[in-house]
C-alpha cells in the first residue's frame, strides 16, 4: 500500500515534471524564434531599402571584418572599426562601405565612399546605440559584389543615453575641425589619418508633454576629403553617427599635399578647411 | 523585442529572476541601517518571512533620518541599478521650514515619490512649497509626479526641460523595462522654474541658495545650500565610496570642486553616500577624476583611438571605489570624447 501509493506519487510528479518541461520548452522555442523573427524582419526591411531583394550578400570573412564592443558602455559613443582584408587596387577595391545599427530609430549611419587611394578601407568611427541590436557592415566591391560582417551589441543601462552632453559647447563649436596623422607619413607608403568635426548631430525630437520642447534633427548629411584636389574619402551619413563625427582611415600620400574637409549638414550649412600634409623622405 | 529587459539590463534580470530574494535582502539592508538591536531581531525576521518583504515596495523599506535639525535624508542603495532596487540608488530627503518643505530629489519612480511624499507626512504637517531636481539623471528626479497633484514649484537647472526631453524615452524605457510595476504611473515633470545662476528661496526662516552649476557631472547640475545649518545638497557633484559617473565635462566638474565646499558648508549630502564635512570625499573624487584626466590625455598624446584607450584603461585596479563596473570605461569614453578637443 505504501509503496504503491508512493509509486503512483512519484509517477504523478514525473508526468508533471514531463509537462512542465514541455512548456517551459514551448516558451523557450517561441521566445527565440519570435526574436529571430523580429530581428530578421527589421534588418530585411532595411536591406531591401539599401539593396533590394535580388543582390546577393556574401559572408564579410575575407573582405571585412567588424569591431564593436560587446557592452556599449555610453549609448551615446560606441566606437566601432571596420577592418578591410583585401587592399584597395585598381582591379578591385572597396567602393562603398555601409553601417547600420539595426534597431535605431534611423538605422542606416550612412556609407564611406572609398577608392585605390586609400590602400586599404578601413574605417573606425562612433556610433549611438539606443537598445541592444546587431551592427552590421556591408563592403561593396568594384566589382559589384557585396560582403557584410555583423557584431551583436549590449546597451550598457545605466545613466548613458544617446543625448548630447553640453548643448551649448555643442553648438558654439560647431563646425570645428582637426586633422591628425598618425606616426610618420611617407611617399606612396600606407598612412594613417584621423579627422573630427565638431557637431551636435542632434537626432532631434518632436514637441513632447514633458518639455513642450521642439528641436528638430540637425545632423551632419556629407564629408568630403581630398587630398591635393582628388577626393579620398566620402561619407554621406545620418543621425546615428555620434556627436562630432570622427573617422580613423587610411591613405596613400603621393607627397607633401593639402587636405581639404568640407562637411555639409541638414541645415545645409557648409564647413571648410585645409591643412598642409607633412611628409616624411622615403623609408 | 520579447525580452528587452535581457537586453537592457542584465544585471537586472539576476534580480528579476530572484525578485523576492533581492527584496528580502534590500529589506534587511535597510533595517541593519536603522541600527540596534531591534533591528537585528527584524533582520531575523526578515530572514524568516521573505513573503512580508515581497509585499513592501523596495523603496518604501528604505527609512528617511533626521540628519541636522529639520532636514530628512534617505540615502540610496549602493548597489548597480536592477529590478531588486528599481533604481533607490540615489540619496533623496527635504528641508524643513516654518512655512513649508523643500523636497530635494525624488528617485526613480513615482512609487519612490510616494514613499518619500509619506515621510514628509509623517514628519511635518507644514506642506511641500518647492520640489528640486539636482541634476537630470532618472534616479533623482524620476519620482517627482508623486507631487505632481499639489501646488509646488518644480525647481531645476535652466538645461534641465532640453536634457530631460531628450532622454525621457530612452530612461522610460529602461525602467519599464527593470521595475513596470514599480514604474507603473511614474510621469517626468519637467522644472516650471528654472535657475539661471543663484535663485534665494525661503520656507519660512530657512533661506536656501540654490546655484546652477556650469557643466560637471552633467549639463543640469544644481545644489542647495541650508544657510542655517551650513549644509550642502550636492547632488552628483559628490560622490561619496560609489564611483562618480561623469556625463558632463570632467574638466569642468575639477573646477567647480574647486568652488563647491565654500567657508559656509559645514556639512554635505552627497548624491551617493554618506553625510559628512565634505572634505575626504571630494579630495577622492579629485584624485579619481585627476587620474582619469591625466590617463587620458596620455593615450591620446600617443594617439591612441578610443578602443585602443578602453583596452588600456577600462579595467584598472579602482581600490575603494563600489559599483565601479562599466562605470569606469564609461567615463573613460566620456573623457576621451571631451579631451581630445583640447
Amino acid at each position: 500500500m505504501m509503496l504503491s501509493s508512493h509509486g503512483l506519487a512519484s509517477r504523478f510528479a514525473g508526468y508533471r515534471l514531463a509537462v512542465a518541461a514541455a512548456v517551459i520548452l514551448a516558451l523557450a522555442l517561441a521566445a527565440l524564434l519570435s526574436e529571430a523573427w523580429a530581428a530578421n524582419t527589421a534588418w530585411d526591411d532595411i536591406r531591401q531599402e539599401l539593396y533590394g531583394t535580388e543582390r546577393e550578400i556574401l559572408p564579410g570573412e575575407g573582405v571585412i571584418a567588424l569591431e564593436a564592443p560587446y557592452r556599449a558602455l555610453d549609448a551615446a559613443t560606441v566606437p566601432i572599426t571596420v577592418t578591410a582584408q583585401i587592399p584597395q587596387t585598381a582591379a578591385r577595391y572597396i567602393e562603398k562601405l555601409t553601417l547600420v545599427v539595426e534597431d535605431n530609430p534611423a538605422p542606416i549611419v550612412g556609407t564611406f565612399h572609398l577608392s585605390p587611394a586609400n590602400g586599404v578601407a578601413s574605417i573606425s568611427t562612433r556610433v549611438r546605440v539606443n537598445a541592444y541590436t546587431n551592427i552590421r557592415a556591408i563592403a561593396e566591391t568594384s566589382d559589384g559584389r557585396l560582403y557584410m560582417a555583423v557584431a551583436p551589441v549590449k546597451a550598457s543601462g545605466g545613466c548613458s543615453a544617446p543625448a548630447s552632453g553640453d548643448q551649448e559647447l555643442a553648438l558654439a563649436r560647431m563646425g570645428k575641425m582637426r586633422l591628425k596623422q598618425i606616426g610618420a607619413w611617407r611617399p606612396n607608403e600606407l598612412a594613417e589619418a584621423q579627422f573630427m568635426v565638431s557637431h551636435p548631430n542632434y537626432s532631434g525630437f518632436q514637441q513632447d508633454q514633458v518639455s513642450q520642447l521642439w528641436i528638430p534633427a540637425h545632423y551632419v548629411t556629407r564629408i568630403e576629403l581630398s587630398l591635393g584636389g582628388r577626393e579620398i574619402l566620402r561619407f554621406d551619413g545620418d543621425i546615428s553617427i555620434s556627436e562630432n563625427p570622427t573617422f580613423r582611415f587610411f591613405v596613400k600620400p603621393s607627397g607633401a599635399d593639402v587636405l581639404h574637409a568640407r562637411v555639409v549638414d541638414s541645415e545645409d550649412k557648409v564647413f571648410e578647411q585645409s591643412w598642409p600634409i607633412e611628409v616624411e623622405p622615403s623609408s | 523585442m520579447a525580452h528587452p529587459a535581457l537586453h537592457l539590463c542584465p544585471h537586472g534580470v539576476q534580480h528579476l529572476r530572484s525578485r523576492g530574494h533581492a527584496r528580502a535582502r534590500l529589506t534587511r539592508r535597510a533595517l541593519l541601517r536603522a541600527g540596534g538591536r531591534a533591528a537585528l531581531a527584524a533582520t531575523a525576521a526578515a530572514v524568516l518571512l521573505p513573503l512580508a518583504a515581497e509585499l513592501a515596495p523596495a523603496a518604501a523599506a528604505l527609512p528617511f533620518q533626521e540628519i541636522a535639525d529639520g532636514i530628512f535624508l534617505r540615502q540610496g542603495l549602493q548597489e548597480e541599478v536592477g529590478a531588486g532596487n528599481c533604481g533607490a540608488i540615489a540619496n533623496i530627503g527635504f528641508i524643513v521650514g516654518a512655512a513649508s518643505v523643500a523636497v530635494i530629489d525624488t528617485g526613480s519612480t513615482r512609487q519612490e515619490g510616494l514613499a518619500l511624499r509619506a515621510a514628509v507626512e509623517a514628519a511635518t504637517s507644514r506642506p511641500v512649497s518647492h520640489v528640486i531636481a539636482t541634476h537630470v539623471h532618472f534616479d533623482h528626479c524620476f519620482g517627482h509626479s508623486a507631487f505632481s497633484d499639489l501646488p509646488v514649484r518644480f525647481v531645476g537647472h535652466r538645461s534641465l526641460p532640453r536634457a530631460l526631453a531628450e532622454r525621457v524615452d530612452f530612461y522610460s524605457k529602461l525602467l519599464t523595462d527593470l521595475c513596470p510595476q514599480d514604474f507603473a504611473g511614474t510621469v517626468v515633470v519637467p522644472p516650471n522654474q528654472t535657475v539661471e545662476d543663484v535663485m534665494e528661496i525661503d520656507l519660512g526662516d530657512r533661506p536656501l541658495r540654490l546655484q546652477a552649476w556650469p557643466t560637471a557631472h552633467t549639463n543640469t547640475d544644481l545644489t542647495v545650500l541650508d544657510r542655517r545649518t551650513g549644509t550642502l545638497w550636492a547632488g552628483d557633484l559628490l560622490f561619496d565610496r560609489r564611483l562618480p559617473t561623469l556625463d558632463g565635462s570632467l574638466l569642468g566638474w575639477l573646477s567647480v570642486l574647486d568652488r563647491l565646499l565654500t567657508e559656509e558648508v559645514a556639512r554635505v549630502v552627497p548624491g551617493h553616500g554618506a553625510v559628512s564635512d565634505g572634505r575626504v570625499a571630494v579630495a577622492a573624487e579629485r584624485r579619481y577624476l585627476e587620474r582619469l584626466r591625466d590617463d587620458v590625455r596620455t593615450a591620446l598624446a600617443e594617439d591612441l583611438g578610443m578602443q585602443a584607450t578602453l583596452d588600456r584603461l577600462a579595467d584598472q585596479e579602482l581600490d575603494g571605489w563600489l559599483v565601479v563596473e562599466n562605470v569606469h570605461g564609461r567615463n573613460v569614453v566620456n573623457a576621451y570624447t571631451e579631451l581630445e578637443w583640447e
